[in-house]
């Protein structure tokens, strides 16, 4: 009796699945399958339309709800905390358990951790893999790989032509400022920052600031550790903090540490808190943080 | 067991001085001031030192300060190097005062201030602050959070290690050490790897941390460490009679597991503090006293004080190291005490003619 109550159940939660899915022909181009993908790390074809997506990375998860394909999507990684209607589950994107991915029986894996990729093509599963991006131009080239991997390349095409324009447009609407104001970008409250090198630093570089840890990166790794002594000596214009919410960081805490009220960013009130996830990530939301830099930016008393 | 075989064997046992000769107290104290000189004048940021010292003496009273530093200059004198290279020598001779005086009351040349649990229990307090409040690496939480859970840790072990019997105190409370820390450190790795955001600042906090050092800090640890250094010191003559054996020490009149008590809760107390405020930072409770033994002789009346003086000293080096090498990015402490502490220590130890 339970038994068959539980099988009445299950395929009556099916069919709500199944009704989910947006009803809604879209008028942008859906591209076909089989769909082959030329990535970075090879060659992927997709034999029919995903329904069963699982994302491991969270920015992959924010492009897939962005072009549309969020139905699609069955299970995100612990980290995935946007959209807030992602279905996040406990599936690590650091450390992917394969056998629990392949659990939820997915005919697509999105993942930027590459030590899957060859048990993925073991089970059979297409994978594709999304590594961090080191320029704008990669967003926008996985977000159009997603659209073509999940039937939503007209959707894709119109998310990368959106950005492109608005961000064209935040560059151009930036004041002029003289010399560069120098900027300091904090990952965590142990002075860790990123260079002009790295993807977040390339975005800075639009704007016109200048980075004061490119100095300072000796071994090239992007991501050097800085000094109280050093940054209070590069005295930046402005200081944003990508470390409150990890590490409960804002303008008040940065004002109390020993010696940084010396800074001109700290003196003025340019201590700017940002959202951790947003300026780690390399999706969509990249946007609304220029916005958030070039506001802060256009904030700086002008030059006399 | 006549109270005359013991002197005999405690006199027969000392054929290097058991009296602090002055030259020693005078090469210590140079060695320390020499040491925070440079730890004061060098760093990433070039101050000239004759500026660097005109602006410390107008830190003293009735004296006018005539350098001209900028803002910025004054500020990281003063309110960073000043602070870290202080804190430096309070953790450095707490850590090796602390060390020795393990050594003494365990009669174990291997016992180091974390030898009970001390480490890991701080190491649990800081982890559970870092990943589970909001506030995390710099909170005012964390401090105190290590604090306890040194304490905690220590005091744990020694009632388990007691509970074993009577005669074999000393081993038994060793073994107890080494089942905490074991315990607790697998519950501070499991906690650390449930939240892999906060990762990198939980092994910079094991890693030992004077990166963000202020004088909150070494106002905040010296209460404790004075205390601790303070016992310690006082109880150095009976950690001499204690090296020969518990059964010698009862012979002269002297309760050997009260007296092992006083000095392990007072070392566990300053290693305490000194966790809280700068992590773990190893090496420097094990070698330093052993450096001091082999160089100065192996009464506790020449090996503690010494130990402060130098242990400060050597840590304030390997800051001065770890924050000029790769500037002006930092190693974290840890890994420069061990990397410089363990060549140089091998060295002592084949060109040392002394016995440990």
């Amino acid at each position: 009796m339970r038994r068959s109550l539980s099988i009445v159940l299950l395929v009556f939660v099916a069919a709500a699945c199944g009704d989910a899915r947006p009803a809604g022909t879209p008028a942008l181009s859906t591209g076909s399958f089989p769909a082959t993908i030329q990535a970075s790390s090879g060659s992927v074809t997709i034999p029919a339309r995903p329904a069963r997506i699982v994302s491991l990375s969270p920015t992959s998860t924010e492009i897939l709800f962005a072009i549309g394909a969020g139905a699609q999507v069955i299970a995100v990684d612990d980290q995935s905390t946007y959209p807030p209607t992602a279905p996040k589950t406990t599936l690590s994107g650091f450390e992917p358990n394969i056998e629990a991915i392949a659990s939820y029986r997915p005919d697509l894996v999105v993942f930027s951790n590459k030590a899957i990729a060859e048990k993925l093509t073991a089970l059979s599963i297409p994978g594709l893999y999304h590594d961090a991006a080191a320029t704008l131009d990669d967003t926008y080239r996985q977000v159009n790989e997603l659209g073509t991997a999940t039937g939503h390349v007209g959707d894709a095409a119109k998310l990368v032509s959106s950005m492109r324009k608005e961000i064209g447009e935040i560059a151009a609407a930036v004041k002029e400022n003289e010399g560069e104001p120098a900027y300091y970008h904090e990952l965590d409250s142990t002075y860790f920052s990123v260079t002009s090198k790295t993807f977040i630093g390339s975005v800075y570089a639009l704007l016109g600031l200048r980075n004061i840890a490119d100095a300072a990166d000796a071994q090239g790794t992007g991501y050097p550790q800085l000094s109280a002594e050093y940054i209070i000596q590069a005295n930046p214009a402005l200081i944003f903090l990508a470390d409150t919410k990890c590490c409960g960081q804002s303008a008040t805490t940065v004002a109390k540490r020993a010696g940084w009220n010396q800074i001109d960013a700290v003196k003025g009130g340019h201590v700017i808190a940002l959202d951790d996830d947003i300026a780690s990530r390399w999706g969509p939301r990249i946007v609304d943080f220029l916005r958030t830099v070039s506001d802060a930016l256009n904030a700086l008393p002008s030059a006399a | 067991m006549a109270v005359a075989s013991v002197r005999e064997r405690l006199g027969a046992n000392r054929v290097r001085p058991a009296r602090l000769r002055i030259g020693w107290v005078a090469g210590g104290v140079a060695f320390l001031i020499g040491a925070v000189a440079l730890g004061v004048f060098i760093g990433p940021v070039g101050i000239s030192p004759v500026q660097a010292l005109r602006r410390l003496a107008g830190l003293l009273p009735f004296v006018d300060d005539t350098s001209n530093l900028s803002a910025q200059h004054e500020a990281i004198l003063v309110q960073l190097r000043l602070p870290r290279v202080v804190l430096a020598a309070m953790v450095g001779g707490t850590l090796a005062i602390s060390g020795a005086a393990y050594q003494g009351a365990f009669r174990n040349p291997m016992a180091d201030p974390y030898l009970l649990g001390a480490a890991a229990g701080a190491g649990l307090g800081a982890t559970i602050v870092i990943t589970y409040t909001s506030a995390g690496f710099g909170s005012d939480l964390m401090p105190i959070a290590a604090f306890v859970g040194a304490l905690a840790a220590v005091a744990l072990a020694y009632a388990i290690g007691r509970a074993g019997g009577v005669g074999r105190t000393v081993t038994s409370l060793i073994l107890a050490g080494i089942a905490i820390t074991s315990f607790l450190t697998a519950i501070q790795t499991y906690v650390q790897q449930r939240q892999s955001q906060t990762l990198r600042e939980v092994y910079g906090w094991i890693l030992g941390r004077l990166t963000t050092a202020g004088w909150s800090d070494v106002v905040l640890a010296l209460p404790y460490m004075a205390v601790g250094i303070a016992v310690i010191l006082s109880h150095r003559r009976l950690l001499d009679v204690l090296s020969v054996g518990d059964e010698e020490a009862t012979s002269v009149g002297i309760r050997a597991a009260r007296v092992r008590l006083i000095v392990v809760v007072a070392a566990s107390l300053a290693t305490a503090a000194a966790v809280a405020v700068s992590g773990l930072i190893g090496f420097v409770g094990l070698i330093v006293p052993h450096v001091v033994r082999l160089v100065a002789g192996s009464s506790y009346r020449v090996v503690l004080p010494l130990s402060l003086a130098f242990g400060g000293a050597f840590l304030i080096l390997c800051d001065l190291l770890g924050r000029t090498l790769i500037s002006p990015a930092e190693l974290p402490i840890g890994v420069v005490t061990a990397f410089f502490g363990a060549p140089f220590f091998a060295l002592v130890l084949r060109t040392s003619r002394k016995t440990l």
